[in-house]
């Protein structure tokens, strides 16, 4: 198929149609509601399903029901409405189910505002709703990777019987680029053999995320952990950009991944050997390649538009063998790239100090710059 | 080569659809492409603006600190860049919205009245084409063929009556900013 010149939230609304999405419920907030809007024209069109529920709450617990038959479904949201949704959530991940969901990351914490963030990354990796459970979690950068990885969502979601989510933001979704959309798949309502998709000649099943006694919930929990351990081995995913001879190695995913490239190419020009490693999984976290990457580099630099949340996925990978550093921007600010790239040149160029948390040591250049 | 572009104006003088006439332009040129616009509120306050990246590889940071094409339809958006463009880039200011004269030597400006071009072409609306052609005068990644094409390609069928006139406007603004280039480099 041909590229077309597609904005980053229909592109991932139209990937869904296509991989075979046969219910949608969501509500809508800036800045992911055109993913919404284009589904509520495409899939009463196809004679599939679309509901704007009555808020988030709701939304997911539709998803919840709906996923329950073994319907291909899902949501999108965008920060505060996904932290309506960390509830459901839970519960989906308890009853072991596939759904997919978007969250268009925004400014916050609150109601915040409605620019780029990457603020949710903790609430999306590392847990948000309630118990021991996780959800796989694929960070695009740009429109083409938002609908490749869209598709793939689905695959992954059922393939585990887990939550996928698609943690993109305000830039990426706005944004335009030409992309190359897949083939209509149809849709197929597989026959699984958890779906309580009608009794009828045979036994009755039941999808529930109630375990009274404590041994049979741990045996759930032990279940989710070993299912987990197999999305770990199988399921890492990441671009790499200049690293062959890299000393230094930049590390940002979705919308820093991409500013931190246009750094890197700038200090390449400028002759400092520098590469980008982008995380793609978020969750399974690429924590093995860091590690390997640590054995050679000289120093990291961590960019993200949060306070450093990846950041403590990276040191924990890194475990103190080379300097980390971190450069951010928050609030709904995406940096622009020359301040990424005068970031490389004080790693690249200066004595680190590696007595002060990375974090501490960032706020403190910037409140000073900012105070200047 | 990358090269990148900034447009703003107020809502309604179609700053943001001549972006995504470029994009689709350099896209059916072959070339990696990205448009991002300002969605927060100041776009429901009336100004508006976009930022297009034309790129031969994978496009980094969709928006740039000091880009070296810029085109301001009104005076905020003349206040807010002048000082941004980068050194020896371009400015293409619409002189029918604005008040006062170039403060930077280090960069081209051209001011042109596009308000008034486009209604003597006979559609005020046709201001975003004439701002574009002015601007192809220093964009060699464009020409007015590559931007025509795009809009014949990707308008949507209502609108293709419109065609001719936008290809008027589009010369308008071209010639009009050729003639006071000229004038410059004299």
């Amino acid at each position: 198929m041909a590229r077309e010149l597609l904005k980053g939230n229909v592109a991932m609304a139209e990937a869904a149609v296509r991989a075979g999405l046969e219910a949608y419920f969501g509500y809508p907030i800036t800045p992911q509601t055109e993913v919404l809007e284009h589904l509520s024209a495409r899939l009463p069109e196809l004679g599939r399903t679309f509901v704007q529920a009555e808020s988030e709450v709701a939304a997911i617990n539709m998803v919840y029901g709906a996923a329950c038959t073994g319907t291909r479904v899902m949501s999108s949201s965008s920060s505060p409405g996904v932290s309506l949704m960390m509830e459901g959530i839970s519960y989906i991940s308890g009853t072991e189910i596939p759904a997919v969901l978007v969250n268009v990351m925004r400014g916050g914490p609150g109601l915040g505002n409605i620019a780029p963030s990457q603020g949710d990354y903790n609430q999306a990796v590392h847990g948000g709703g309630h118990g021991d459970y996780n959800m796989i979690v694929l960070a695009p950068s740009t429109v083409q990777e938002s609908i490749d990885l869209m598709v793939l969502a689905f695959d992954l979601a059922e393939k585990y019987r887990m939550i996928t989510m698609l943690l993109t933001d305000g830039s990426i979704g706005q944004m335009m680029e030409p992309a190359e959309l897949p083939e209509m798949r149809p849709v197929v309502r597989k026959d699984w053999d958890w779906a309580t998709n009608g009794a009828i000649g045979r036994e009755r099943r039941i999808l529930s995320s109630i375990y009274i006694n404590p041994p049979l919930e741990e045996e759930t929990n032990l279940r989710l952990m070993k299912t987990w351990q197999k999305v770990q081995a199988n399921e890492v995913r990441y671009k790499e950009y200049y690293l062959d001879d890299a000393e230094f190695i930049v590390v940002g995913f979705g919308t820093s991944g991409r500013v931190a490239l246009s750094a890197v190419r700038a200090a390449r020009a400028q002759g400092i050997k520098v590469g980008l490693f982008r995380p793609i999984s978020l969750n399974p976290f690429p924590y093995a390649m860091i590690d390997e990457l640590a054995n050679k580099a000289s120093a990291f630099l961590v960019v993200e538009m949060n306070s450093g949340q990846m950041l403590e996925d990276i040191r924990l990978a890194v475990r103190g063998r080379v300097p980390v550093e971190f450069y951010a921007r928050l609030g709904g600010i995406v940096p622009f790239p020359d301040e990424v790239l005068s970031e490389i040149q004080r790693v690249a160029t200066t004595k680190l100090n590696t007595d002060q948390h990375p974090r501490d040591a960032w706020l403190a250049r910037f409140t000073a710059q900012s105070e200047r | 080569m990358q090269k990148e572009i900034l447009i703003a104006g107020f809502g309604g003088q179609g700053a943001l659809f001549a972006g995504q006439v470029m994009a689709y332009a350099a896209m059916d040129n072959g070339k990696e492409v990205t448009w991002i616009p300002s969605y927060g509120p100041e776009m429901r306050g009336g100004t508006a603006n976009c930022t297009v990246v034309i790129a031969d590889d994978e496009i980094g940071s969709p928006l740039v600190k000091n880009p070296p094409a810029v085109i301001a339809f009104n005076l905020p958006s003349f206040d807010k860049y002048e000082e941004l463009v980068q050194p020896g880039g371009v400015l293409i200011v619409n002189q029918s919205m604005v008040d006062r004269g170039a403060s930077r030597t280090d960069i081209i400006t051209i001011f042109v009245p596009g308000n008034e071009l486009a209604e003597e072409i006979g559609d005020r609306r046709l201001l975003n084409m004439v701002m574009v052609g002015a601007l192809l005068t220093r964009l060699p990644e464009l020409s007015i063929q590559d931007i025509e094409t795009a809009l014949n390609a990707h308008l949507p069928e209502r609108h293709k009556k419109l065609l001719p006139q936008n290809r008027l406007a589009l010369q308008r603004g071209y010639d009009y900013a050729q003639k006071e280039l000229e004038k410059q480099i004299i």
